[in-house]
């Protein structure tokens, strides 16, 4: 049912989703500054990088085609619709029947075809390696996660996001060690998804082992201001997958403009908690050989199975 | 008099270096260079030089490690079309030596198969050779189309990517062609020569005195290992020996030369691999050095200590003190740090096996330095041919024989660790006295050269001395002149992505040899 509170909910999350991404990257950032032994550039860098971005004028390659000069408006566009049907903040959420696992994995694709195609598409070397590589780890890492979300999806009997953060936030009692693999399995495939170590390197400058950053190196002004947006927007809509799948407490059920603050404070609260463990894990860990990166997801893959097979194993 | 059993008779050159000087006929050439490679010998630098405002023509000079030392080869060529015998075969670093000398000289290497141009790159048009006595510096050339025919592999699904000489990253220009097929690399192209700055040419307006501050800033990163070679071609040439002092001191900077290169280099593996904690703690322990640098010499790279005569500024009194604490420091931090690189699955993983370039292979191309230690090639210049302060101190030369990344990490370790015992025996022994001692007068037409080892591996500087005590011609040598070429054996079979980790673990210099 859609009233006004859930209309509420839906807006105040569509907007923080865009709003919030930049400061988790930054969170990340700050935190990973500290234990590296510097001070760090501050919460707010990311906000201050994007401004500067805008202002630039973009340049764009002479060969270019508008699939070129699409892709960075394609590619927000898919992360912000993800960013905003996730259940983060409430489940009752105008648009949550949209938050079906298969079509998220879906955008997700969407985005991923659309950016590999525009590396392609200015014909430079690096563009096509990264798309190569992307393309690579994409295609092992999208069975991986569709395997974790599928094993959350039978505790529910539902491929439904919100259906299956109702149901987990409501039995807390009850022990899935099956999620325990899913949850593991899930933070391996966040990890290539979002070009983080050990998979990727978002800080390299070297453009021979990049992934992502090869895929966008012709890219400008606002056009890469989107794209860094969207990346950010997407490091937080995975993390809230990751939330509202294995650590759902909190969370507004129905349309409730009380649960507002309390939703919003655990939210906060675990975006903290996920950003400094990301971090952590980033920094203890070395860049993968690239041909690791398949091995990496395979395993991924391999657990989100086993959480699967236990679970039925677990109800038999 | 004869050295050792070349059928030649050889000057000894005076000065610190053992070296002897000889004047070959080009006929000749070939068979010294099979000799001496016969006996395990190798090519350290090949230069030439314009004499024809003396009457004569050109001449070839090639420099040689025989067992005794270093022996220096001047072979006269004809004023009109000078050619000689090419030695690549014999030697393959001789290659792109050679190929430098008909760009800068126009003296061609008959035999040689690449007759590509190495160091010209359409600044200045093909038949016109900026180090020829003719040429006039401030000639200035309209440029020309620079193409340079990459040899291209063949086959299916290989495609070739180019990489530089503009990166990503702010890092010296240089151009990589790769041939690959998926990500592996079947062939790897180099081209340098984009930082061509002419300091050939400049030193020939400079008297003895002044190129000191020229040879220091042939590679900023070796410019004590520079000045000190300089130094000591000059001291060979004027007769000069420099006080004690000023010796020990030198052994000194090149010590902390090669301490704080090895720790950038060691901050910068970690970083290639992603750990970049390793990064920001190395580079940490290297601002430290840098600093102490600073307050104790007066530069953050010690650019100018060194002097020919001796060196230019005394240490505070208080250094000692200072640098002995650093030493102390450095020691338990860097131990801590190389545990941590050792047991990281993630980084060894990666440091293990990449970019091997095996023994023999080493060898038979002439690896040198830092590089060769990794690959079995035990020679170390400090060990070799001691010139004082290393005399008395035993230097303990770090090797390895695995030849990869992690071999050349650890022997990075290894030295920098052997250093800090180095210098924490030469403060204790320092001497009192004179620092720098006036230079004496050079004679006309007399040749010197120094030689030593730096951070990187030989540094050699051959000095041919003009009138009223000015350089007639100045080579300085760089020791990736003989190790860029092996960097192109070394990734072969490698992944793209494993290259920069490769060539950093290399770290050559593309100054030094781009001149």
């Amino acid at each position: 049912m859609i009233d006004a509170a859930g209309i509420a909910f839906q807006i105040v999350q569509s907007v923080l989703a865009v709003l919030i991404g930049p400061l988790y990257v930054g969170w990340v950032n700050q935190c990973r500054a500290w234990l590296q032994n510097r001070s760090g550039p501050g919460l707010l860098q990311p906000y201050y990088m994007l401004a500067r971005l805008f202002h630039k004028e973009p340049v764009i390659a002479e060969h270019a085609s508008p699939l070129f000069r699409a892709t960075p408006y394609v590619l927000f566009g898919c992360m912000w619709l993800a960013g905003g049907i996730v259940p983060a903040l409430a489940t009752d959420l105008p648009f949550a029947p949209a938050a079906d696992i298969i079509a998220l994995v879906g955008v997700f694709a969407l985005a991923r075809v659309f950016l590999s195609l525009a590396a392609l598409d200015i014909g430079t070397s690096f563009g096509g390696l990264g798309a190569r590589r992307e393309m690579m780890v994409g295609f092992l890492a999208e069975p991986a996660m569709l395997m974790t979300l599928f094993t959350a999806a039978f505790i529910s009997n539902s491929t439904a996001l919100t259906t299956i953060v109702e149901t987990l936030a409501h039995r807390e009692f009850a022990i899935y060690p099956s999620l325990a693999f899913a949850a593991v399995a899930f933070l391996m495939v966040l990890l290539a998804e979002n070009a983080r170590v050990p998979v990727d390197n978002p800080a390299t400058h070297l453009e021979l082992t990049m992934i992502h950053e090869a895929m966008i190196l012709e890219y400008s002004g606002r056009h890469l201001a989107l794209i860094e947006w969207a990346s950010a927007i997407k490091l937080f809509a995975y993390t809230a997958i990751g939330i509202a799948l294995f650590a759902p407490w909190g969370i507004a059920e129905g349309s409730n403009w009380s649960a507002l603050p309390v939703a919003l404070v655990a939210l906060a609260a675990k975006l903290v908690l996920a950003g400094a463990g990301l971090a952590a894990l980033e920094t203890v860990s070395a860049k993968f050989r690239l041909f690791r990166a398949p091995e990496f997801l395979s395993t991924a893959f391999l657990l989100a199975v086993l959480g699967m097979l236990i679970h039925f194993l677990g109800r038999g | 008099m004869r050295i050792e059993d070349l059928p030649i008779e050889a000057e000894p050159v005076p000065g610190a270096v053992p070296a002897w000087h000889a004047v070959v006929p080009a006929g000749q050439l070939r068979d010294l260079c099979s000799r001496v490679k016969e006996k395990g010998g190798r090519l350290v630098a090949l230069w030439g030089s314009d004499e024809t405002d003396r009457g004569e023509g050109y001449a070839l000079h090639v420099a040689l490690v025989i067992r005794s030392g270093l022996v220096c080869f001047t072979v006269p060529l004809a004023h009109d079309h000078p050619r000689y015998p090419g030695v690549a075969d014999i030697f393959p670093a001789a290659d792109r030596m050679q190929r430098a000398t008909y760009d800068l000289l126009g003296m061609h290497a008959r035999g040689n198969p690449d007759h590509r141009k190495w160091l010209r790159h359409g600044a200045w048009p093909a038949g016109v050779f900026p180090l020829r006595k003719g040429y006039d510096p401030g000639a200035v050339h309209s440029r020309v189309e620079d193409r340079y025919p990459f040899v291209r592999v063949e086959g299916e699904g290989v495609h070739e990517i180019p990489v530089g000489p503009v990166h990503a990253g702010t890092i010296e220009p240089g151009h990589f062609r790769f041939s690959i097929v998926g990500e592996f690399i079947l062939r790897l192209e180099e081209r340098l020569g984009y930082t061509h700055k002419g300091v050939e040419k400049l030193a020939e307006t400079m008297t003895l005195a002044e190129g000191a501050r020229l040879a220091g800033r042939v590679s900023g990163d070796s410019t004590v290992a520079y000045a000190w070679a300089y130094a000591q071609a000059v001291e060979s040439v004027t007769g000069t020996e420099p006080p004690a002092p000023a010796v020990w001191l030198r052994a000194i900077l090149l010590e902390l030369e090669r301490i704080h290169n090895h720790l950038g280099d060691l901050g910068y593996l970690g970083n290639d691999v992603a750990l970049a904690f390793g990064f920001f703690q190395f580079w940490r322990l290297k601002e430290q050095v840098l600093r102490l640098n600073q307050e104790l010499f007066g530069h953050r790279y010690l650019m100018d200590v060194i002097v020919p005569g001796g060196v230019a500024r005394d240490m505070p009194l208080a250094g000692i003190e200072k640098l002995l604490d650093l030493a102390s420091h450095l020691e338990r931090e860097v131990a801590t740090l190389r545990g941590i690189y050792d047991e990281h699955a993630g980084a060894q993983d990666r440091f293990i096996g990449a970019g091997r370039v095996a023994p023999s292979l080493a060898a038979e191309l002439g690896l040198t330095g830092l590089a060769g230690r990794a690959s079995g090639l035990a020679w170390d210049l400090r060990v070799e041919y001691p010139v004082p302060p290393y005399d008395g101190l035993e230097v303990r030369m770090a090797t390895h024989r695995n030849s990869d990344v992690a071999a050349r990490v650890s022997v990075r370790f290894d030295e920098v660790l052997e250093s800090l015992r180095l210098i924490r025996a030469l403060l204790r022994a320092l001497p009192a006295g004179d620092l720098v001692v006036p230079l004496g007068g050079a004679r006309p037409g007399s040749f010197g050269v120094g030689w030593v080892e730096g951070w990187r591996g030989e540094v050699l500087i051959g000095l041919h001395v003009g009138e009223q005590n000015r350089i007639r011609r100045m080579h300085p040598h760089d020791p990736s002149w003989q190790n860029w070429p092996i960097l192109e054996r070394a990734v072969i079979g490698n992944i793209v992505p494993d290259f920069p980790l490769i060539n950093k673990s290399f770290n050559l210099s593309y100054s030094g040899q781009d001149l």
